[in-house]
């Protein structure tokens, strides 16, 4: 599976299909800083993948990889069966990144000319402005866009190779709220041709609407895995709340059905999918009192997967796919 | 091919392009670029017309016989030198705002070769080194003081021209190597050492022997010796041909390999 020959008598029927992205052991160091520390990762081509995690969890490191834009300091990193540079050379993939890589001194249409003209196939220049909605301002200079009309332009630039996997960087990173829906509008009608895409946000909202597949990150860990609804099961717990004096931690976490426990003085904070059962045992079996449940939503879901605080238990629970 | 899933993509339809990605349309677009900023273009046309002006047409001297012609013909084939020097040492070093805006990374994205783009590069700095030796000339010949025969103007004006592109691929090295906020600063003033280091403002023969010895090492050297030679007639040495084809290939190859590593977020 590590290497799929490309030549054309070897697809037969198209079982031996490359994967889109393949990614075994991963390791990366910048110095003594360990960015990324172990990811093994496929994606099938035509998935929407979500890349989801706190800032220095690693999405950026592992994306600059795949890109072929950094080495891996240990593991494999394929793109279509390929390296990543020759992936790109051919065009292949592309990416949109959060910021820079523009020039302020060209035009709109000048800066996609440009970068169409580097590929040996392409999609006609006027065809993807339209596709990214800024066909009204393609004579204007760079410099005088805005955020949002610069990161549309990087996205038509990214889609004129035609590429079959498209990487986007926390692409709507700064942007309003309308500038974030209409950005995710046009990359979505996009996507409906069966184009692989990669993203790497921190927003919740856009990795739950926008993807198959949410991959949390953490700390250079894969520790979650799913659909969304997957993750967003994960969530389903409540948390119980309760004001107990001179709390076991050890002993709260034994509770069945315990996924997370945290202890700030006389107060216990404890995650469980089964809420009932962890309020019986703390009124039933210890001196807890004050007792309150909440729901957990996803976004607490997310802290808890991808916070420091919580070690071990967690992750058993997200890696589990 | 079609027999797979709908996702499949044909892969064998894609290939990469020739010449690693060099192309006319992104040279053209880049000397449309060069041009948009007049106070580049201005300043290295303007700077060597007045050197000129000031020291070219002194009657102390211009008018001596000097090679095939007179003292202000060799003075304004230096002059035109040290400019085209200075416009394709700055048209190359305008990599260096690129990289601080992210661009160089973006071209890491796409197909381009560093060697390609480093071609393009040069040759869209040769523009703005032509602009600046045709100014000197131009205004050489309007003074009436330079006398050298006419197909000389023109064997000098394209070694000038031509030679430039080694100070191109110094632009961009440097370009690629120090920090954007004072890359001018630092080249010019380097500029300006190399210039009396091979002898381009004063004649190496008033300087010690040590400095002499040393001069003929730097990177204008062999290029300032190889401009003249037609107009003096002594012949041309080899080692100034070695010279002028080692720094190239250093500056050249050192901006390719920065290039290449240059994939730094901004």
């Amino acid at each position: 599976m590590t290497n799929v020959n490309l030549g054309p008598g070897s697809r037969p029927g198209g079982a031996a299909q490359s994967l889109a992205i393949e990614i075994q052991g991963l390791h990366k160091s910048f110095g003594s800083v360990e960015a990324v520390k172990g990811i093994n990762l496929n994606v099938a081509p035509g998935e929407v993948v979500a890349f989801l995690g706190p800032n220095g969890a690693g999405k950026t490191t592992t994306i600059d990889v795949i890109l072929g834009l950094s080495q891996p300091t240990a593991g494999q990193v394929s793109v279509f069966g390929m390296q990543p540079r020759q992936a790109i050379s051919r065009g292949l993939v592309s990416a949109v990144m959060q910021t820079g890589g523009l020039l302020k001194d060209l035009t709109v249409e000048e800066t996609a000319r440009y970068t169409a003209s580097l590929f040996a196939h392409t999609r006609p220049v006027s065809e993807v402005l339209q596709r990214a909605g800024i066909s009204d301002i393609a004579d204007r200079r760079v410099g005088k866009c805005s955020g949002g009309e610069q990161q549309r332009l990087r996205f038509a630039m990214a889609l004129l190779s035609d590429p079959e996997l498209l990487i986007l960087d926390e692409p709507t990173t700064g942007m309003d709220v309308e500038g974030r829906r209409s950005f995710w509008g046009a990359i979505r009608h996009d996507t409906a041709e069966g184009r692989t895409v990669l993203f790497a946000t921190h927003y919740l909202e856009e990795a739950d609407a926008y993807a198959d597949r949410i991959i949390l990150l953490r700390h250079g860990l894969i520790v979650a895995d799913g659909t969304s609804s997957e993750v967003k099961a994960m969530a389903a717990g409540r948390t119980v709340r309760a004001t107990l004096a001179g709390a076991d931690e050890a002993m709260l976490r034994a509770i069945p059905g315990a996924d997370g426990v945290e202890v700030r003085g006389e107060t216990v904070l404890i995650h469980s999918n089964d809420s009932d059962a962890v309020a019986r045992y703390l009124l039933m079996s210890t001196q807890a009192r004050d007792l309150e449940i909440a729901p957990r939503g996803l976004e607490d879901a997310f802290i808890a997967l991808t916070s420091d605080d919580t070690d071990g238990d967690m992750t058993s629970t997200g890696a589990s796919r | 091919m079609s027999t797979g899933s709908l996702a499949a993509p044909d892969l064998t339809t894609r290939r990469a392009p020739g010449l690693g990605g060099f192309n006319l349309t992104v040279l053209r677009l880049e000397v449309r670029r060069l041009l948009r900023n007049r106070r580049t273009v201005l300043f290295t046309m303007v700077l060597p017309v007045v050197f000129f002006l000031a020291f070219g047409l002194n009657s102390a001297y211009a008018n001596e016989a000097d090679g095939h012609g007179n003292v202000s013909a060799f003075i304004m084939i230096s002059l035109a030198l040290y400019g085209a020097v200075l416009a394709t040492t700055s048209g190359g070093a305008m990599v260096s705002i690129e990289r601080s805006a992210g661009w160089s990374r973006q071209l890491r994205l796409t197909p381009l070769s560093p060697a390609a783009y480093i071609a393009i590069k040069m040759l869209t700095a040769l523009v703005l080194g032509l602009s600046s030796m045709t100014a000197v000339y131009i205004v050489g010949g309007i003074t009436g003081k330079p006398t050298m025969p006419v197909y000389l103007w023109i064997i000098t004006a394209l070694c000038v021209w031509i030679g430039s592109l080694i100070f191109a691929a110094y632009g961009l090295f440097m370009g690629y190597l120090l920090p954007t906020e004072n890359v001018m600063q630092i080249l010019s003033f380097t500029l300006v050492l190399f210039a009396f280091a091979s002898g381009l403002f004063v004649p190496l023969s008033q300087f010690p022997k040590l400095f002499q010895q040393i001069a003929q090492y730097t990177p204008l050297y062999g290029l300032n010796q190889l401009v003249h030679a037609p107009f003096l007639g002594g012949g041309v040495h080899v080692a100034w041909v070695a010279n002028a084809a080692i720094w190239l290939a250093i500056f050249a190859g050192g901006a390719a390999w920065r290039m290449h590593k240059d994939t730094a977020r901004v």
